[in-house]
């Protein structure tokens, strides 16, 4: 479904993507791991068009997206920091939303999954952090797109909506739906990841199947599956 | 209604007076005015009916009077002067002289008087003229209700409206110049009165007189000529209730005044002028409820100026009140009202309580650089004022107004 | 575009600082008309404040309104729109929002005042205009700022201190050249450089309304011929046209390009 090819990404000095090679096919939970700086957000971004590549091509369902914008229409998209216009209030924005996409939604389903009915009248400002993550989810799940993107979905949870966000996620993806997760629990990729890939340096150390990270490296714990990967990695570098 | 009345008393007092009257017209038996005046004796009138006459260098030599009656016209067909009065008591009234000569080296005038007394010139239409009444070395005479106009395009090919030399005692009410060189011209005037003229789109001066003193000028308006009014080497003048407006450009004064001592200047009005009163070598004059509105400068202070007495006036809405190009200072500004004035009046007994500083910083950069006149009221130039306000460097120490009304003075 | 520039719009007429930037020109205007009651001296103080906070309220809330919905922006970016539809609709919105306080806060005492029987109306269109143009342009400057500085407080450094050099140091630059150069023809120099910025460009057209035209008599011919003409009244309204679409241009050219 998706393709990356030879996808380099520097901001200055600091190369974030050194020529990633990455193919995300259609259906099923794909995880994003690495550690901060890795280059997962930036690869996020890169196929959401917010991040212009140095070079490397991404293309979607066999058609290039780079510098085009209404492929985004198929995708739904989680961003990092849920901070929005502090004047609107949930309502407003969820409409504002709507409104941007002319597409049906399934809002009020979402609004209840989450709970958030009383908070619809309040502005966006007066809500804590968890709460906004919710209106968060609300955002990004309306539109039943065929893929999803979900750049640390789980923070600022609490225990009942974690809960709920895995079994959507399980839910969409027993829909047929493409999920892309970022995150740095590992205890929710053990739940929900089919596929993974490690990204270090700007490029992927392992990609495949959750089970395969064991395999490769003899643990039954992904922690520290990764922390041995890393450790390898380390390594080789002190050897060159 | 009135000139019937009037015309009829002088009528009845030239009968009384013992002339005879000459009746003038194309079908009378009197058929020019050359005629008229070779058997016309002392006092009689000369009645001219209406129509159009040539006349030319006419030499009045004789105390009569000339009357108009309706339209009656003068054409000199621009051979040089048409009237030229060399006797005493001699009245024109209600005559329309056109077409006067253009000479360079000799001044045509309509109406040319020389070394006479006791002449009168009412409700004459002077058009097209080069000089319009020249009087010169004359006492005793009035000019009242004319009107002078040229169709000349520039200083060059114009001459002045009413020009006296060495005069006394005349009286100059009522008259209507427009399109001269200037519209009225003294030198070597006293005792003589300006009332009421309206001066307007002349090439130079509105008003311009030269050592001429003890007159009277009131109730006069002079807008949009060339340079303004100039007021010249002259003492004890008196200037009242005059209007001076819109007089624009770089040499353009409401009012220049050079080398005048103990004048009176009363009740003013100077409006969009670029400069409002152009003061240079001025001593002892006393400005007072003059009303400066909208002008470059409302009074700009230029070369040494003495013991003048600023009171009363209203400065509103210039760009600049009072400009100075010394830091010395021996004016006095007290008791008129500054539309910038910035303080307050807590005893609300109508006078500020801080006392006003007129001149602004950037009024002498203008002078110096006059470009720089387009960061006029400009964030910096209002900062250089402020400072220069706070702590004068550049204007003089004492030159404030101590007394500095809050409200305009009637 | 509509729906980005309402939402802008909204999000702006219900926040506090909007509502206070209305309410001091509504107290201004009526401050000035009601307790002075002369319309020139008025107009000349209103200019005065126009033309120095206009641009710093465009530049202040500019930096602030991007900087603060950033986050909303990368939420759209997400969206299927287009990028310049993203900035230019958030742009509109604020400008429209800052004209909007500034034209009905003045506007509405002035109308109540009676303005339009007054013989002042040219005037005070103008002085709205001139207010409406620098808003939009220092708006646009200040976008510009924004996403050309990613750390916050570097943005705002800049754009007060591109409000400072275009309010002062640049006439002050301005009329020190002209003193320094004062024996050479300078008065195309001056014209140019008055033209160069907007501040100065939109201060000598509503002044040309007010008082400078009578001294305009006194620097010569150059500035009287370019001003004192319909010509010369077309040419800065173009000018100050070019300063909108300048920062626009580029402000949209930054967008495409930058990362989020």
């Amino acid at each position: 479904m998706i393709r990356i090819e030879d996808l380099k990404k520097s901001f200055g000095k600091n190369c974030v993507l050194n020529g990633l090679d990455l193919e995300i096919e259609k259906g099923g939970v794909f995880v994003i791991l690495g550690p901060n700086g890795s280059g997962k957000t930036t690869l996020i971004k890169s196929i959401l068009g917010m991040v212009n590549p140095d070079s490397g091509q991404i293309s979607i369902n066999n058609r290039s997206v780079l510098r085009q914008w209404a492929y985004r229409s198929d995708i739904d998209y989680l961003p990092q920091i849920a901070n929005f216009p502090a004047n609107l209030s949930v309502a407003e924005l969820i409409r504002l939303v709507e409104d941007l996409r002319h597409k049906p939604t399934r809002s009020k389903e979402l609004i209840h999954l989450f709970g958030l009915q009383e908070y619809l009248g309040s502005k966006l400002h007066t809500l804590s952090g968890g709460t906004r993550q919710k209106v968060n989810l609300v955002l990004t799940f309306m539109f039943n797109s065929e893929l999803v993107i979900l750049d640390e979905p789980t923070s600022g949870l609490d225990p009942v909506a974690l809960l709920r966000l895995k079994e959507l996620i399980r839910k969409e993806r027993a829909n047929g739906k493409t999920i892309i997760i970022t995150t740095h629990i590992m205890s929710f990729v053990e739940e929900v990841a089919e596929r993974i890939v490690f990204l270090l340096d700007g490029t992927s150390h392992y990609e495949g199947s959750l089970q395969g990270i064991y395999e490769l490296t003899g643990q039954s714990n992904l922690e520290e599956a990764i922390a041995q990967i890393l450790q390898q990695q380390y390594a080789q570098d002190n050897l060159v | 209604m009135k000139s019937i009345v009037l015309f009829t008393a002088l009528f009845i007092l030239a009968n009384f007076a013992g002339g005879k009257t000459i009746e003038l017209c194309s079908s009378c038996a009197v058929k020019t005015l050359k005629t008229a005046l070779n058997i016309a004796d002392s006092g009689d009138v000369i009645r001219i009916k209406p129509g159009v006459y040539n006349a030319w260098n006419i030499e009045i030599d004789k105390p009569v009077s000339i009357i108009g009656t309706g339209s009656v016209v003068l054409d000199g067909k621009n051979q040089g002067y048409i009237l030229k009065i060399q006797a005493n008591h001699v009245r024109l009234y209600g005559l329309t002289l056109k077409n006067v000569g253009l000479s360079y080296t000799k001044d045509y005038a309509a109406i040319y008087l020389h070394r006479v007394q006791h002449f009168k010139i009412e409700r004459c239409t002077l058009r097209n003229v080069f000089f319009g009444i020249l009087v010169e070395k004359s006492a005793h005479g009035i000019i009242s209700g004319n009107k002078v106009s040229s169709l000349g395009t520039g200083e060059t090919d114009t001459g002045n409206g009413i020009h006296l030399w060495h005069c006394n005692n005349v009286l100059i009410e009522g008259n209507h110049l427009s399109r001269l060189r200037d519209g009225i011209y003294f030198e070597f005037v006293s005792e003589s009165r300006v009332l009421e003229n309206l001066s307007e789109n002349n090439f130079r001066y509105g008003l311009h007189f030269m050592f001429s003193n003890n007159d009277e000028y009131a109730e006069n308006e002079f807008r949009q000529n060339g340079a303004g009014v100039a007021v010249m080497f002259s003492k004890f003048i008196h200037m009242r209730n005059n209007k001076f407006i819109q007089n624009w450009g770089s040499a353009s004064y409401g009012l220049l005044l050079k080398e005048i001592y103990d004048a009176e200047i009363i009740s003013n009005e100077f409006r969009k002028n670029t400069i409002g009163i152009n003061a240079e070598g001025s001593n002892r004059v006393h400005y007072r409820l003059n009303n400066f509105t909208e002008n470059g400068w409302a009074i700009k202070i230029t070369g040494a100026c003495y013991e003048n007495i600023f009171e009363r006036n209203n400065f509103s809405s210039n760009a600049f009140d009072v400009a100075y190009n010394s830091k010395m200072n021996d004016n006095r500004f007290h008791g008129n009202y500054w539309s910038d004035y910035s303080g307050y009046d807590l005893n609300r007994d109508g006078i500020g309580d801080v006392p006003h500083r007129p001149v602004k910083l950037f009024s002498y950069v203008v002078n110096r650089t006059p470009e720089s006149v387009v960061l006029l009221r400009s964030l910096f130039v209002d900062l250089i004022n402020f400072s220069e306000k706070v702590s004068p460097v550049f204007t003089p120490d004492e030159l404030v107004d101590n007394a500095p009304l809050m409200k305009r003075a009637q | 575009m509509r729906r980005i520039i309402w939402y802008s719009l909204y999000d702006l007429l219900r926040s506090r600082w909007t509502l206070v930037y209305f309410l001091f020109y509504l107290a201004l205007g009526f401050a000035l008309l009601f307790l002075n009651n002369d319309v020139s001296k008025a107009l000349i103080t209103i200019m005065n404040i126009i033309v120095v906070l206009t641009p710093l309220i465009g530049t202040l809330f500019g930096v602030m309104f991007f900087y603060n919905s950033i986050e909303f922006t990368e939420l759209l970016l997400a969206q299927p729109i287009k990028r310049q539809t993203i900035f230019l609709g958030q742009y509109l919105g604020l400008s429209l929002s800052l004209s909007g306080s500034l034209v009905l806060g003045l506007g509405l005492p002035f109308l109540l005042y009676g303005i339009s029987s007054s013989g002042s109306v040219q005037e005070f269109l103008l002085l709205l205009t001139a207010g409406v143009f620098l808003t939009f342009i220092f708006t646009a400057l200040a976008f510009n700022i924004g996403l050309s500085n990613t750390n916050r407080i570097r943005g705002f450094g800049s754009a007060i201190l591109m409000w400072l050099f275009m309010a002062v140091i640049y006439d002050g630059l301005f009329l020190i050249a002209l003193m320094v150069f004062d024996e050479y023809p300078i008065d195309k120099f001056a014209l140019i450089a008055s033209c160069l910025n907007p501040i100065d460009l939109s201060r000598i057209l509503i002044l040309l309304k007010l008082d400078i035209s009578v001294l305009l008599g006194y620097t010569g011919a150059v500035f009287q011929q370019f001003f004192g003409t319909t010509r010369g009244m077309f040419i800065s309204l173009t000018l100050l046209m070019l300063w909108v679409l300048i920062p626009i241009w580029r402000m949209i050219r930054i967008a495409i390009r930058k990362d989020f």
